[in-house]
């Protein structure tokens, strides 16, 4: 398999000093136990698949296009198969039978027949079984070789234009709504300096079970996640790349009820990197715990395979909850999304693990404390590539208190080796932002890094000072939320799923078997077959 | 009776403002020049340019102070001036107990795919705003919030099975008025549901509402930017205990 990773993130990384002293013996429990919830979690995954795996292969395989309503070739396609045979037994058997039955020359013909309901699917079983799966496995092998020619490509373009100068790499979001608009946005932004661009996705997004087709100028609060977009985008950049002798990163969402196809598409177009976190779509957008943990745990493995970086989503749970209180709770998340992550076959450097500077700048003290913080998650994950998100819960419309509360957070992403900076706007909250604000805001990161990026080198907190301190209590009590986890009664579920339940996390209570996206769940057949699970199993 | 205004710089009557903008064409003295005009249309004379930036090669950044000479009647104003009394929860409660003789039924979300949580929240978590508790720390009301991007048959549905006093939807982030889109299409809905007698008090609020268009948007109540729990409970229990 492909390995090379990023030179940048490892290079930085064999810098990282410790500095908080943390005893080694309470991290290396708090890795055991974020295994131990982790653990039963990953089996369940295993266990079952769901209809957005099942077109996330189908899209593998080279199936795209849709339908004159815009109802996706894969969704018709699964949604006659499943009508057939069930879900149980994944999509590629009775598909690929019904090629080998020439029923139809190729999977588009297959889907519209499907759709026009003048095919039956059946699972096919002995020689048929095999030769259906065989034929299924090189189709999708063969998607599968052009996501690793994507990760050839990015790492080729990286050695001939050069990589970003330095880290924090700074990411910036563009999110008109139409593409053809984020497009010079986008290549803008790269000139001003930015060196991910994350095109926004359209809200609504997330919850609609089939990714959209085509170009599209039409979003709410963001840019639907096209393939066709995608390639555009990547396109835009690479041009800008050129240009600007840096290769740009494109950042999306591999998030929603179609996490698992994003990822796919993702990785067949070359971003650069994905949000995607393990439990982001349960808490803050109420899909199916069980539904998100197998479309995570399979959209983890395209990533790995692609060798794109992951973002997790732990900034999200303090917009909800304090930032002081639930301190651990952001801790606790981490720990456990590079368990799943590891456990997909991620690399440490393409873990994003995402924290923010969100305390109440009311609290005394309180930049102490996001240092404590921030330094906390550097010394947990010395190799893992930090996603520093600005403050926005307690940005107010005073655009002049906002602009210093950005300077302090760029001040500790300097202080504390921060790996991707998602650069603050002073008019968070206010307007969606300004060609004048993201000047703006790019003037106070360079005037910060400028001024002060080296300052980590000389930066030690007193061993029993307020920082060290701070951080030690956090992590204890990581390990507390961990052991009562561990701890919760051994019942029909997972004891992650009861925390989740409790709103441990965000405050969100959100039960096992609640939440959008479960009947599109089911539990794998003895006769479950799936190439791209296999392949990318495999890999991990 | 009360007097005419002026902006303040640093002297009474002075008339100073500030004032920021970009104008699309390249930094020269054309650029500043026009910045200078516009502030000179915008009423501002005279006008300083102090200073000008360069955003890439199409676009210049500019900072204006100067003054302008126009008046402010505040006795002109029109506000929605609460019409209700501000009590404490304690207040709350008694007055719930001993009006309703049950716990008051308060559902809470936010509409159409708006996923910014951090209004609704700020009004029903017992963290609360502003120093004040959240309604979920009020021992008369029962809460249910239903989070983000709930759809409007939904919270109809949810008001219903949970027999709601009140309904409080938030939006935070909104584009081409949609928030105003949502809360008409929410307010049908509960209009079409319930008889007029039995229908919930509605409640919405956000930093882009404007509280005088209540009406307009057939809610009971809009509440803008910076509103506390304490101000919604108070509201909710005048309007609710008094009918």
């Amino acid at each position: 398999m492909v390995s090379t990773g990023s030179t940048t993130a490892r290079t930085r990384a064999t810098k990282v000093v410790k500095k908080l002293d943390l005893d080694p013996a309470t991290v290396r429990k708090a890795r055991t136990l974020a295994r131990r919830v982790g653990k039963p979690i990953v089996d369940l995954a295993r266990q079952h698949t769901t209809v957005s795996v099942e077109r996330a292969t189908l899209r593998l395989a080279g199936l795209s296009g849709a339908d004159a309503e815009g109802t996706p070739w894969v969704n018709r396609l699964l949604d006659a198969t499943r009508g057939d045979v069930g879900l149980e037994h994944g999509v590629s058997l009775p598909v690929w039978d019904a090629l080998l039955r020439g029923e139809a020359e190729d999977l588009t013909t297959l889907a519209q027949k499907a759709a026009a309901g003048s095919v039956r699917f059946r699972l096919p079983e002995g020689r048929d079984a095999n030769r259906a799966a065989a034929a299924a496995r090189k189709q999708v092998g063969a998607g599968l070789r052009q996501v690793d020619r994507g990760r050839k490509e990015r790492e080729r373009l990286i050695t001939r234009i050069g990589d970003a100068p330095r880290q924090p790499w700074i990411y910036l979001i563009v999110a008109t709504g139409d593409i053809h608009e984020d497009i010079p946005q986008a290549q803008q932004a790269a000139r001003e300096g930015a060196d991910v661009i994350a095109v926004i996705r359209s809200t609504g997004q997330s919850l609609l079970d089939y990714v959209p087709e085509g170009a599209t100028r039409e979003g709410y609060a963001g840019t639907y996640a096209t393939q066709e977009n995608f390639r555009l985008m990547r396109a835009a950049l690479d041009e800008s790349s050129k240009e600007l002798g840096r290769y740009v990163r494109l950042t999306n969402y591999a998030s929603g009820l179609c996490m698992p196809e994003i990822a796919a598409l993702a990785g067949l177009e070359r971003l650069d990197m994905m949000l995607n976190d393990s439990m982001y779509g349960i808490l803050f957008r109420d899909i199916n715990p069980i539904r998100t943990f197998v479309d995570q745990r399979f959209s983890r493995q395209v990533h790995a395979r692609a060798g794109i970086i992951i973002n997790t989503g732990e900034d999200n749970y303090l917009t909800t909850a304090d930032a002081v209180e639930a301190a651990h709770t952001v801790t606790v998340s981490q720990l456990l999304n590079e368990y799943f992550a590891k456990e997909a076959g991620l690399e440490d450097w393409q873990l994003g693990l995402g924290h923010a500077f969100e305390i109440d700048p009311a609290v005394p003290e309180s930049f102490r404390l996001e240092l404590a913080h921030a330094m906390l998650a550097r010394e947990l994950f010395p190799k893992a590539p930090l996603k520093w998100m600005p403050p926005t819960r307690h940005m107010t419309g005073d655009v002049f208190r906002g602009y210093l509360l950005d300077g302090f957070f760029n001040l500790a992403g300097a202080l504390t080796g921060q790996g991707i900076l998602l650069v603050g706007m002073m008019t968070e909250a206010v307007v969606t932002p300004w060609l004048s604000d993201r000047d703006l805001a790019l003037q106070n990161v360079r005037y910060v890094m400028d001024a002060a990026g080296g300052l980590a080198e000389d930066f030690r907190p007193a061993p029993d000072g307020l920082i060290a301190e701070r951080a030690r209590v956090v992590l204890g009590e990581a390990i507390d939320l961990l052991e009562r986890i561990t701890a919760e009664p051994k019942g029909q579920w997972p004891p992650l799923f009861s925390a989740i339940a409790d709103g441990t996390f965000g405050l969100m209570k959100r039960p096992p078997e609640g939440g959008r996206g479960l009947d599109g769940v089911a539990r794998k057949a003895g006769t479950y077959l799936n190439p791209a699970t296999e392949a990318l199993d495999g890999v991990s | 009776m009360t007097k005419l205004l002026r902006p303040y710089g640093d002297t009474t009557g002075d008339g100073m403002v500030q004032l920021s903008f970009t104008l699309p064409m390249p930094h020269d003295k054309t650029a500043e020049g026009a910045a200078q005009q516009l502030a000179n249309k915008m009423g501002m004379d005279p006008a300083l340019v102090v200073h000008a930036k360069p955003m890439g090669p199409d676009f210049t950044f500019f900072v204006v102070y100067g003054r302008v000479n126009h008046l402010v009647d505040p006795s002109q104003v029109v506000v929605v001036e609460r019409d209700y009394p501000l009590l404490t929860p304690k207040e709350v409660n008694a007055t719930v107990k001993r009006a309703l003789r049950r716990r008051m039924v308060v559902v809470g979300g936010c509409i159409g795919t708006d996923a910014h949580t951090v209004g609704i929240d700020a009004i029903l978590n017992i963290k609360g705003f502003a120093g004040e508790k959240g309604l979920e720390y009020y021992r008369e009301l029962k809460v249910v919030n239903l989070g983000a991007q709930v759809a409007v048959p939904q919270l109809v549905e949810r008001a219903i099975e949970e027999k709601a006093d009140a309904v409080l939807v938030s939006q935070v982030v909104t584009q081409r008025d949609a928030h105003l889109l949502n809360t008409r299409e929410m307010s049908a809905a509960f209009r079409e549901a319930f008889p007029a007698e039995r229908r919930p008090l509605l409640v919405v609020g956000g930093p882009r509402f404007d509280e005088a268009m209540a009406d307009d948007l057939g809610v009971d109540r809009v509440f803008g930017r910076g509103t506390t729990p304490g101000e919604v409970a108070s509201f909710m229990v005048h309007r609710i205990t008094a009918s």
